[in-house]
């Protein structure tokens, strides 16, 4: 196994004949391996990067100043554009944040249907996640083939409530329609389809040897590490941590799991759960790579397609309604709450401060991409230049969510 | 353990550093001095029982009302809050840390109010006080690298401070 040290260590002997001058490159914002407008600067020598400096804010859209001068249910569209890739997802964490300052339970059929279209968006989010990664380390293909099957999910989307990207579809109360008649047939149907197709992403990314080289032992983080620096998601668990906020979270948010059956996604003695339908770990990869990474994010698409049929089931038993009214203008207790919800990309949290009127006196938004990303610097201190967007695209960040 | 069994170990050992607590809110809060926030913070990271290993979230709320009308509905003084939330991951609990600071440093108008930082509690600190500094205008005492980090460099003002106001232009952009 080579890792980087050893890596940098050989070429620095190889650079001992050829002087070389430390030189600062600037990567992005327009670079497209960091998945939107990220600017790093790094002080490189040769191929060696001594130091990363990310700098951030050029999406920044003063979500949070926005928040303070609408209702909680005008500010939905607001979240749909921070993870603009799970946007359902955000919708979802600001309702479930509202709901417990207004404590405002939902009803029975509305909570299995959040979890239905929850976890379709962790598929379509983790499927570009895996798409992105491939093309970010130089296979084109495995991008066409996620976006194939994302395509069918944003289609079934689309049909339940109109928008493929900005939904605004899950709000405060529930949601904001029905599923159509029909839909989940249409999604069980999918879901046979997709279910064999994951077999071709492992075959494409996985066990491909040019990917394991280019991954495993690359931006190994340790556990302290990551708890440390409030990492969160797949690159939380890829560290071996076992946090999953649907199991572990506040009560408000796991009754929607309440039932449910699922293991957290985490490495216990060299092994997945569940992972011995797929290849198993290569011995390359050390835990707390991005091969590790990676590979959680897979193996939580498959988890999430057992938890959408357990969903459907339930939501077909169910006899009450899909959302409980909510004025536009309701007026909100006084007080405050913050929840945080376990969004595609980690721990995504809502805080909301209300002075009693209708429009809340602060909002705020706990973004997971921005912790996650704050790692970086640490993290690629003294890897090779090459090895940077591998790290990055590890991390699966989502620019719109960090500069909100 | 309860929460009020926390609260009386930390008044122990911390006495005056422990300010209001309010248990009965939907998260429960404890008010904590701004001079003794660090060792309270590494108190609760460190003892085994407690372990709150990890920091959620900082954030800062300003309570103020710039309409003089309107500014008997505030509720209680004007003030800016830190707030800290924090989880510990072995254990499966949260908890709610505030600071509750003057608007303004000595009441100067102009110069931001300070906490001590906790970047090098838990590193999560670091990018999120720099957040609030950029938009709340709270000063970090220790933080390694306090810059703003949303808005550019040059930007005058805290735009989350409720009277804040937006700039007529910005390097000949209009901005209202």
């Amino acid at each position: 196994m080579s890792t980087t040290k050893e890596r940098s260590a050989e070429n620095k002997v190889v650079e001992f004949d050829v002087r070389t001058d430390e030189m600062l490159v600037n990567m992005g914002p327009q670079h497209p391996s960091t998945h939107g407008v990220l600017r790093l600067v790094l002080r490189t020598d040769g191929e060696v990067v001594s130091e990363v400096t990310p700098h951030l804010g050029y999406l920044h859209r003063c979500a949070e100043k926005i928040g303070e001068n609408l209702t909680p249910r005008q500010w939905i569209p607001y979240t749909d554009r921070m993870d603009y890739l799970a946007g359902m997802s955000m919708n979802l964490g600001w309702s479930l944040c509202v709901e417990k300052l207004m404590n405002l339970h939902v009803p029975e059929k509305a909570r299995h249907l959040r979890v239905i279209i929850a976890e379709m968006q962790r598929i379509a989010s983790h499927l570009v996640g895996m798409g992105a990664y491939g093309l970010d380390l130089g296979s084109f293909s495995p991008f066409l083939y996620a976006f194939r099957e994302r395509e069918k999910i944003l289609d079934l989307f689309e049909e339940a409530c109109g928008a493929r990207l900005t939904y605004s579809y899950l709000t405060v109360g529930g949601a904001t329609a029905d599923l159509p008649p029909g839909w989940l047939q249409k999604c069980e149907a999918f879901l046979d389809q997709f279910l064999p197709v994951i077999d071709e992403y492992h075959a494409l990314l996985t066990t491909n040897s040019i990917f394991i080289k280019r991954c495993a032992g690359i931006g190994v983080m340790s556990a302290e590490m990551a708890t440390n620096y409030g990492c969160s998601g797949p690159v939380l668990r890829g560290s071996g941590v076992d946090l999953d906020l649907r199991r572990d979270g506040e009560e408000w948010y796991t009754n929607m799991y309440d039932g449910y059956a699922f293991e957290v996604i985490v490495e216990k003695d060299g092994h997945y759960p569940n992972d011995h339908v797929y290849p198993g770990v290569p011995p390359e990869a050390v835990l707390g790579d991005c091969w590790h990474r990676f590979y959680v994010r897979m193996l939580e698409v498959r988890q999430a397609i057992d938890l959408v049929r357990q969903a459907i089931d339930r939501y077909s038993s169910a006899t009450d309604s899909y959302g409980e009214p909510v004025k536009l203008n309701e007026k909100l207790p006084k007080g405050e709450a913050y929840l945080e919800t376990e969004a595609p990309r980690g721990q995504m949290g809502f805080y909301v401060v209300s002075d009693g009127s209708a429009i809340p006196y602060r909002a705020r938004a706990r973004s997971s991409c921005f912790c996650n990303l704050s790692v970086t610097s640490e993290l690629c201190r003294n890897t090779l230049i090459a090895d940077i967007p591998a790290i990055i695209g590890s991390l699966d960040i989502v620019m719109g969510e960090i500069d909100r | 353990m309860g929460q009020q069994d926390l609260v009386s170990r930390l008044q122990e050992a911390f006495g005056d550093s422990i300010g209001a607590v309010q248990l009965e809110s939907i998260d429960p809060w404890i008010e904590i001095s701004a001079d003794g926030l660090p060792d309270v913070c590494r108190y609760l990271r460190d003892q085994p029982d407690l372990k709150f290993d990890y920091l959620s979230c900082i954030s800062g709320v300003d309570y103020f009302e710039p309409d003089p009308k309107k500014a008997a509905k505030l509720d209680g003084s004007p003030r800016t809050e830190v707030v800290y939330h924090l989880w510990s991951v072995s254990h499966k609990t949260s908890l709610v840390l505030k600071v509750i600071l003057p608007r303004w440093k000595d009441d100067q108008e102009g110069v931001l109010p300070e906490v001590p930082s906790v970047a090098d509690i838990w590193r999560t600190a670091d990018w999120h006080e720099r957040e609030v500094y950029d938009l709340s205008g709270v000063h970090f005492r220790g933080h390694p690298d306090l810059r703003r980090i949303l808005c550019p460099e040059d930007w005058q003002g805290h735009p989350l401070r409720k009277d804040y106001e937006m700039p007529l232009e910005y390097h000949g952009i209009r901005c209202r």
